[in-house]
């Protein structure tokens, strides 16, 4: 938007007067001051007015330095940490990108850019070569050497760590420094996705050697001025920053705050000026305030029903397909996320992925089919359904099957269990239960964490041998055609013959004052995949 | 002091430490039984065998419960709280940083809902029967049947948000000076006192009404005492027991029972820690939280009952 509002006041005075301009809104002109340049200049009113205007948007799109925000996210628990092995909830990674960098980040289209590694190159999809920026230090100066990078990547295969991200690091045979500014990653078995993998928050890049992460010590944005896990936790900006110019803010206050009405309560009073997790059913009491906004974020999370396939009803595949057909998608869009959704086909990649299959037909809310595949199946009497408030919107999604049941006679028994302990104890343990899958970074990720034979989360028990060979061959696949073919057949016949229901995409919803500027979404989760501190900046 | 006192003293102290003892192991018992533990609950969803095993042998819960349960016993007799399962930080120091903040917060609603409570259950007493006794009554009863999360959430839609005259979340770090201060607790400290102050009204209301009905009052009004000198001078001191056991259950609450105040307002206190520390089954926390707020009554329950029997002669001298 700058660059347009920019381009057309150079085309209509010219670059010196461009230029003087904005040189003077720099130093703080406001419009009338423009305006006098302007007419003194011997323009005419109503143009002068109009090229004011455009120089002052022009001005407000620039990134402004300065400033201090205070941002609200959703948890805040004593178990807060710096480790990034171990970090698995938002404010968590917020702070982690804060202070950290990966070899490789994630844009809004979640393709991998180069972050510490300036390049990396492969032949074969199996050995990579990373090739690591120069002049990178960390907070305490020591610069960035092949050393960090390997003990970094190669902690999460110690079980004595017990990172979040053993599984996907199990994938890594060795990471060795081959060059003084080069590391070589070899793998298991190839696979094309290891830039992405790098870019997610457990695989930033640590100090060697390091074991007390309190104190932050990273190549990231900001500094850790104060961290008090549970209570909040102060950055300050990193002026030797790798990235020229970045980051715009002078100091950033994180705060948990679990209470969502006490969160955006804060933000209406002035208290806080970025908060995470807006309920849609608060969105109008922040579009009506005048002076904020809310901040959409599209991505891949869903509630899915699960139905597994080695017990109970599920184990019939005429009941699964009744259960698909009974789903009516657009009412829940509608009455259960207000329409911040997308709707979905009952398989797990969303429109935002690269690889996401347009031409699967889009299963409608059938009730004939799903009575006459319930009569296929003999299934009668009073199934029972575990939803609970820990799986995002599963109670309301059960309560509106229900209602559907009814009309083909089937008897669902909505089984609401508390949010407390629901992943331990039920979610994959119930015969009918509901689970949620939060963004993943990649199609492969979600794929090999949920879907393959032997994934520890296949939630359905779902085993298709022709799957995992398909699964395993687009790991490795360079072509990206061929590689979205590849996508394409998987995503069909999840949705034709795995024994989970996803209705709908769910939009996350943030809420910030109008003052802040430069959010952008990138699906991997809200607040910009919580990379939103180094990319955000203050209006006057 | 005398002899009455330092006995009674020696005999609660005692007793407290039974108490105390009892009331460990009640929630070590009840903490163990619920499902999971701390290792499941910090993996979460990305919980595998070898991780939860390998968490388990870290955190020390690989034992059986009553070694756990000795273990923590010999700690604390050294003085040492043990280490928090979750966060592998001392216990002492995760209560350390929260407990002056519990502890502000319940002095200072006390040092203003007990002089409220007393002067309206004094006032309402002498002057039983009227308008002005009627309606502190009924209010009182009406406030406290309100829940405090509705007062609060109320109060900070209209002083937060629309008027924006005190802020919406109590930042207990963020105080340098007194007029901060007292903006970020006057919310707080409203929500507790409509809870507190109704209960401490009415029962100084009961105590002193009890007491002018006495003849000994009767006595002193025909002396020809003025009112004031009646009920100031000659019943209080006699209502004083039961006015100090009210007061003392009242301010107990205060210590562990702010968990919703504390929850709107993100004050970072003891109630949300043990809230916390309960859902993450975090054993060491989950105990000394307990304790403390185990110490907290006990503390004032005695000195209840203390300045019940210095008020009374007849009970001080044996």
């Amino acid at each position: 938007m700058s660059d347009s509002n920019h381009k057309s006041l150079r085309h209509l005075v010219g670059p010196q007067d461009s230029m003087r301009m904005m040189e003077s809104l720099k130093r703080g002109a406001t419009r009338r001051d423009i305006l006098s340049m302007l007419m003194a200049g011997g323009m005419q009113a109503t143009l002068a007015g109009g090229l004011a205007g455009m120089a002052m948007s022009a001005h407000a799109d620039m990134p402004r330095r300065g400033g201090r925000i205070r941002v609200g996210t959703d948890t805040a628990a004593v178990t807060d940490t710096l480790d990034p092995s171990k970090q698995s909830n938002k404010t968590d990674y917020c702070r982690g990108s804060m202070i950290y960098n990966g070899l490789t980040s994630l844009d809004s289209s979640l393709n991998p850019q180069p972050a510490l590694a300036e390049s990396f190159t492969t032949k074969d999809a199996k050995t990579w070569v990373f090739t690591l920026r120069k002049g990178v230090t960390f907070h305490d100066g020591k610069p960035l050497v092949p050393a960090d990078v390997v003990f970094s990547v190669m902690r999460h295969k110690d079980p004595a760590t017990s990172s979040k991200a053993k599984t996907l690091a199990d994938q890594i045979d060795s990471v060795t420094a081959t060059g003084p500014n080069q590391v070589t990653v070899v793998l298991s078995a190839p696979n094309a996705d290891l830039p992405v993998i790098l870019g997610t928050f457990h695989f930033y890049i640590l100090k060697d050697g390091t074991t007390d992460f309190n104190a932050g010590i990273g190549t990231g944005p900001y500094k850790v001025k104060e961290f008090k896990p549970g209570i909040r936790s102060v950055m300050v900006r990193n002026e030797s920053y790798w990235k020229p110019n970045k980051p715009y803010l002078d100091e950033i206050e994180l705060v948990g705050v679990g209470d969502e009405s006490a969160r955006i309560n804060a933000l209406l009073s002035g208290g806080l000026d970025l908060i995470a997790s807006v309920n849609p059913r608060s969105v109008d009491r922040v579009k009506s305030a005048p002076g904020y906004s809310l901040f959409i974020t599209q991505s891949g999370q869903y509630s899915d029903l699960v139905m597994r396939k080695d017990m109970g009803p599920g184990a019939n595949p005429d009941f699964v397909m009744a259960m698909k057909y009974l789903f009516d998608r657009e009412q829940m869009k509608k009455a259960i996320a207000l329409d911040y959704a997308v709707l979905a086909n009952d398989q797990p990649i969303d429109p935002t992925n690269r690889f996401y299959f347009a031409g699967l037909p889009q299963r409608a809310f059938d009730p004939e089919k799903a009575k006459f595949h319930l009569q296929k199946s003999g299934i009668t009497g009073k199934i029972p359904v575990v939803a609970s408030p820990a799986s995002l919107y599963s109670t309301d999604i059960a309560l509106v099957l229900q209602q559907s049941a009814q009309r083909v006679g089937l008897d669902l028994d909505v089984k609401r269990m508390p949010a407390d302990g629901y992943w331990s104890n039920h979610w994959l343990n119930s015969a009918v239960g509901f689970g949620t899958v939060l963004p993943r970074p990649s199609a492969d990720v979600l794929l090999t964490q949920f879907f393959h034979s032997t994934a520890a989360w296949n939630e359905s028990r779902w085993k298709s041998p022709v799957f995992d060979q398909l699964l395993l061959s687009s790991r490795a696949e360079t072509d990206f055609a061929k590689r979205k073919q590849m996508y394409a057949d998987m995503q069909t016949m999840i949705s034709q013959e795995a024994g989970i229901g996803i209705p709908m995409f769910m939009a996350t919803l943030d809420a910030h004052s109008s003052k802040l500027k430069g959010l952008v979404p990138v699906p991997l989760g809200g607040l910009m995949g919580y990379s939103f501190a180094e990319n955000v900046w203050l209006e006057a | 002091m005398n002899k009455v006192i330092l006995r009674l003293l020696g005999q609660r102290f005692l007793l407290a430490l039974l108490s105390l003892l009892a009331v460990s192991v009640v929630v070590f018992a009840i903490t163990a039984v619920l499902p999971g533990d701390a290792a499941e609950e910090q993996l979460g969803q990305s919980a595998t065998p070898e991780t939860v095993a390998a968490l388990r042998a870290q955190m020390g819960l690989d034992v059986a419960a009553p070694v756990r349960y000795g273990r923590w016993l010999t700690g604390l007799f050294k003085g040492d709280l043990g280490t928090s399962s979750t966060t592998q930080m001392p216990v002492g120091q995760l209560i350390g940083s929260r407990l002056p903040n519990s502890l502000m917060l319940a002095a200072i609603t006390a040092l203003i809902s007990v002089p409220i409570a007393l002067t309206l259950g004094i006032a309402s007493a002498v002057w039983r029967g009227s308008w002005f006794d009627r309606i502190a009554s009924t209010s009182a009863v009406g406030i406290v049947s309100v829940p405090e999360f509705l007062v609060a959430t109320i109060a900070v839609l209209i002083f937060a948000v629309k008027l924006k005259w005190l802020p919406a979340l109590s930042f207990a770090s963020d105080i340098e000076s007194i007029g901060q201060m007292l903006k970020a607790f006057a919310m707080p400290v409203l929500s507790l006192c409509c809870v507190i102050v109704a209960q401490m009204m009415r029962m100084s209301r009961a105590a002193v009404i009890d007491q002018l009905d006495a003849p000994y009052i009767e006595m002193v009004r025909l002396k020809g005492a003025s009112p004031a000198r009646m009920v100031l001078a000659h019943a209080l001191p006699n209502a004083v027991g039961p006015i100090a056991n009210a007061v003392a259950l009242s301010l107990s609450y205060l210590l562990g029972g702010v968990i919703i105040v504390e929850t709107i307002f993100n004050y970072p206190g003891v109630a949300k820690l043990m809230v916390d520390g309960v859902s993450q089954r975090d054993m060491p926390l989950v105990q000394s939280c307990a304790m403390i707020f185990c110490c907290g009554y006990l503390l004032l329950v005695t000195a209840a009952d203390v300045l019940g029997i210095l008020a009374n002669p007849r009970l001080r001298h044996g």
